[in-house]
């Protein structure tokens, strides 16, 4: 067996020590070292966007990355978004829920990591811009149509002027 | 009964823990001392194996134990025939079910030879790549058509032929027909369906509890009752001693109904003879060839007319890839031969088909499961005939229709579910001419067409109807049961993958017991809640499952009534229910919260009534006589680059009818995923083997799933006629929208690309095949 490292990465704020091999993917480190398993696995080869989290605030696949790469670094997982969930959303995910942006879910996570990076930089994309933001995430089930609709609903819930914003 | 909830866009139920990373799936259930699997597979399409060794792989550190066949003993059994052949006069069908682990042979790439428990997943692959497996390379049998020479290689030596089955089904006498016909269409089809793709791979995770003899099983299954029913069986366990249950899935679309997936039948006798909970987890590219498939199925069929375009009769001879094995029967092919018929009124039709035992992944139910082979075919006959007679295409479509006082319209052949193919009610018409008025057809045809065709625009349009059988047999059941808190508990035996099940059957239940729909606890898929049912298949959880939840909710109604009359001493009829109270009407200060009343249900004291059931509560079942048609009209506005073949969607129509909908927001979802697929399956899909049964597509990256850039917005319409076979009216809508697509493509694309008079005659297409169509019919075009 390889050798271990120990690392320390925080992860939705809270600080994870874990001694671990060097090879293990960060996907798999979150998933059953951390056991956050909102995070979830559906290619392994960077393609479907499922395991994406934040890395610094940045999204990033986490199946493309090892664990150890992490060291030093602050990681949020969909767990992160909405401490207080289920029964508090983000905004982002209350929005998924009123648009029916979700079936299976499985995808979910991936798509709602990718696109809060996504609103901060532009809170009030047109369907194309939100479109080509989400294709590098698969979604099996939805079609796409209802997550474009959730994305629409959260810029106007999360609208940077409050004035703004749509509050139902 | 006031209606309150059915009928309504409600959000789901089930959202926020999945919007919140909280729901479990079967990959996030991690127990103590877990073990966990790898496999290896066999790199051959067909060979012997000349031996296996594992030594090496059970030396390595970690490594707690290597299976192959010889290991299993008796336990080594080939798998259960899930769906025996129908009851049709003259059928031939070989049952070959798959294995547990290759034994002798190897059979389809992917196939498992051994099987690696170690103390983590990485060190089972380590091990993995420890293990030599020797095989004698057997020739591949992989082209349908060449499997049937007399001098093919046996997939299965002690059959005398690859042939699977063979069968023939017919109505009235084709040949007759086409003796009075004034057009005879002759043509040859291919139809590729593809893969499931599901995000979530397969996987289980087992816990045998030896101090209670208790065996757990969490798994992706659609049909965890079956599992649990069939591994008590192969266990010698009682069926009280094992609890499958299927958690949240990471989507079904029918691969994940196959039974018994070898790991299936491993996994669990793992974890009782390790005594330890043995975890598996299929890896994406083991989900490309390990994970069943549908594929493709080529056909010669031939349509007789008249000159008005009233169709005669058809006759259509195909084959069927049903791979390695065909555990689930005919299904797949009885779909096609019998959606074939479509919304017309057929009344000569020949059909004959063999299926074909090839080196390729097993075939069985995939979203639409053979539907889609059988639509491609009629709509494109249809297509045909039309150009030849000079008709428009929606107007032969309409002189076919079947004519809604011809309901029920007996097919006289028989359909998957064994009894013969009668749809119970439809009225299609309507569907077709508002698909036509969303989509502007006379204006597009009329105006926009001839002016973007001036501009050097390649635009067109597509139009194409189908039915779809639904809400199958045999049966499914329920239980509701109020609690001493008010909160309304609901079990049912089928597993859910996203269609929303706990919130459309909660609004089946709040709606007959007058309470909050947010207050309903559903479960759905779990052994230990609810025993009796088959699974989630053929569109069928709205309808089967959805009636028996009703049955199940009205019965505790009566209970409700009956208790409430009693406390209040006033007749039935005088009771009223709502916000999960009953009260004499008019008089709101009787109110008794549910909550009370289930508590009066259950004394603790005192003495109850002779036959007196405690509690409120009841269990209910539902078993349709037959399944219910649904169907429905694609329309489609594409434009296409004739120097790049890409195709854009411009527009995208469905008006579909399944019966009365308990939740519009999610049937729209429903359609909105099947387009997709159908869209996947009609243009970027493709599932390549080449000639020696080497799968070339086993990743993302060469099997393209559609993205959000390629699947455009749908516009969706509804007819409703009501199923006369149950009583909430339902039919199913899970497959619907993946069904036409492929036949709606073929349309739009040829009327885009009129001027080089293309005749497509297969899918899935691609910018590259397209391509090639293109050049062909240039070339031809020159030519002539
Ligand atoms: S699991 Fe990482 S991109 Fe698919
Ligand atoms: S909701 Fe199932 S994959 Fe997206």
């Amino acid at each position: 067996m390889s050798e271990q490292m120990t690392i320390r990465v925080t992860i939705n704020g809270k600080a994870y020590e874990r001694t671990v091999e060097p090879r293990l993917l960060l996907s798999d480190f979150l998933r059953h070292e951390c056991d956050l398993t909102g995070t979830h696995v559906g290619c392994e080869h960077g393609v479907c966007g499922a395991c994406t989290v934040l890395f610094d605030g940045l999204p990033v696949r986490s199946c493309l990355m090892f664990a150890v790469q992490a060291h030093g670094h602050e990681v949020t997982t969909v767990e992160g978004l909405a401490p207080e969930a289920p029964e508090r959303l983000h905004p982002l995910q209350e929005a998924f829920w009123e648009a029916h942006g979700l079936q299976c879910g499985f995808c979910t996570p991936g798509f709602l990591m990718t696109l809060v990076p996504f609103l901060e930089q532009n809170p009030n994309p047109s369907d194309e811009e939100i479109r080509e933001a989400i294709a590098g995430n698969l979604c099996r089930c939805t079609g796409y149509q209802h997550i474009v609709s959730a994305v629409k609903l959260a810029a106007a819930k999360m609208h940077p002027d409050p004035s703004l914003r749509e509050t139902r | 009964m006031t209606t309150r909830y059915f009928g309504q866009r409600i959000k789901r139920n089930e959202d926020p823990v999945l919007l919140s990373g909280r729901a479990l799936f079967t990959d996030d259930v991690h127990l103590p001392d877990m073990l966990h699997v790898a496999f290896v597979r066999s790199d051959h399409a067909h060979g012997r194996i000349v031996s296996i060794d594992v030594e090496a792989a059970r030396e390595r550190e970690g490594v707690v134990a290597v299976y192959t066949a010889a290991d299993l003993g008796d336990y080594w059994q080939p798998g259960p025939l899930l769906v025996p052949p129908p009851p049709i006069e003259g059928i031939v069908f070989n049952a070959r079910t798959q294995v547990p682990l290759a034994k002798d042979k190897v059979r389809h790439v992917g196939e498992p030879i051994a099987m690696v428990v170690a103390e983590s997943r990485y060190i089972a692959e380590d091990a993995v790549e420890d293990i030599f497996v020797e095989i004698e390379p057997l020739p591949a049998v992989v082209d349908m058509e060449k499997a049937l020479e007399p001098d093919a290689p046996l997939i299965h030596e002690d059959l005398d032929s690859n042939l699977a089955a063979h069968v023939v089904q017919t109505k009235g006498d084709y040949e007759k027909a086409k003796a009075e016909a004034d057009v005879v269409i002759r043509r040859r089809f291919y139809y590729n369906h593809g893969i499931a793709a599901a995000m979530e791979n397969r996987g289980m995770v087992a816990h045998w509890d030896a101090k209670t003899q208790h065996l757990t099983m969490w798994d992706t299954t659609q049909a965890p009752i079956a599992i649990r029913n069939g591994l008590a069986a192969m266990l010698g366990l009682s069926t009280s001693q094992v609890r499958v249950i299927a958690p949240f899935i990471g989507g079904g679309f029918g691969p994940k109904i196959m039974m018994f997936y070898p790991e299936e039948v491993l996994i669990p006798w793992a974890a009782m003879k390790l005594n330890r909970p043995v975890k598996w987890i299929e890896d994406r590219r083991e989900n490309f060839f390990a994970t069943t498939h549908e594929r493709d199925q080529i056909h010669w069929a031939e349509i007789a007319l008249t000159k008005e375009g009233r169709i005669l009769g058809v006759k259509d001879t195909f084959l069927h890839d049903t791979g390695a094995y065909d555990p689930y029967g005919l299904t797949v092919p009885i779909n096609s031969q019998c959606t074939l018929l479509g919304c017309y009124d057929v009344p000569n039709y020949y059909s004959e088909f063999k299926a074909v035992f090839t080196n390729k992944t097993l075939v069985t139910p995939y979203r639409g499961a053979g539907r889609q082979h059988g639509v491609f075919v009629m709509e494109r006959l249809l297509d045909i005939a039309a150009r030849e007679l000079g008709l428009d295409r929606n107007e032969i479509r309409r002189r076919n229709f079947i004519p809604p006082d011809k309901f029920p319209y007996n097919n006289e052949i028989i359909y998957q579910d064994f009894v013969p193919l009668v749809y119970d009610s439809g009225n299609y018409e309507p569907a077709l001419n508002k698909a036509l008025e969303l989509i502007g057809y006379e204006q597009f045809v009329k105006e926009e067409q001839p002016r973007l065709r001036a501009e050097g625009k390649h635009v067109g349009i597509g139009v194409v109807a189908y039915v779809e059988g639904t809400g199958i047999g045999p049966y499914e059941g329920a239980r509701v049961q109020i609690e001493s808190n008010g909160m309304v508990n609901v079990a049912t035996g089928i597993g859910t993958q996203g269609q929303g099940h706990f919130t459309s059957f909660a609004q089946v239940v709040a709606d007959q017991l007058g309470v909050d729909v947010r207050k309903i606890r559903m479960v759905t898929g779990d052994t230990a809640e609810f025993h009796w049912g088959t699974g989630t298949f053929a569109s069928r959880g709205a309808v089967v499952a959805g009636n028996a939840i009703h049955a199940a909710a009205a019965a505790v109604r009566q209970k409700i009534l009956k208790l409430a009359s009693q406390e209040l001493e006033v007749a039935e009829e005088d009771l009223e229910l709502g916000d999960g109270k009953v009260w004499v009407r008019g008089v709101p200060d009787t109110a008794i919260d549910l909550g009370t009343l289930a508590v009066k249900a259950n004394p603790l004291r005192g003495a109850v009534k002779p036959g007196t059931e405690p509690g409120l509560e009841a269990t209910a079942y539902f078993g349709p006589e037959r399944g219910a048609t649904a169907n429905g009209v694609h329309a489609m506005i594409v434009e296409v680059d004739p120097e790049t073949a890409t195709v854009q969607i411009k527009r995208y129509v469905t008006v579909h009818d399944c019966g009365r909908v308990i939740n519009p927001l999610i049937l729209d979802g429903q359609i909105h995923g099947g387009i997709a697929q159908g869209i996947g399956n009609a243009f970027y899909e493709r599932i390549i083997y080449d000639d020696n049964g080497q799968l070339l597509t086993a990743s993302f990256m060469d099997y393209l799933i559609p993205t959000a850039m390629e699947v455009p917005p749908i516009e969706i319409d509804h007819v409703e006629t009501p199923s006369p076979l149950n009583p909430l009216g339902t039919k199913g809508a899970g497959e619907a929208g993946a069904i036409p697509t492929g036949a709606l493509f073929a349309q739009a694309i040829e009327d885009a690309l009129a001027e080089y008079n293309l005749e497509i005659r297969e899918i899935p297409l691609s910018p590259n095949r397209l391509f090639e169509l293109i050049q062909e019919a240039k070339a031809k075009k020159g030519g002539a």
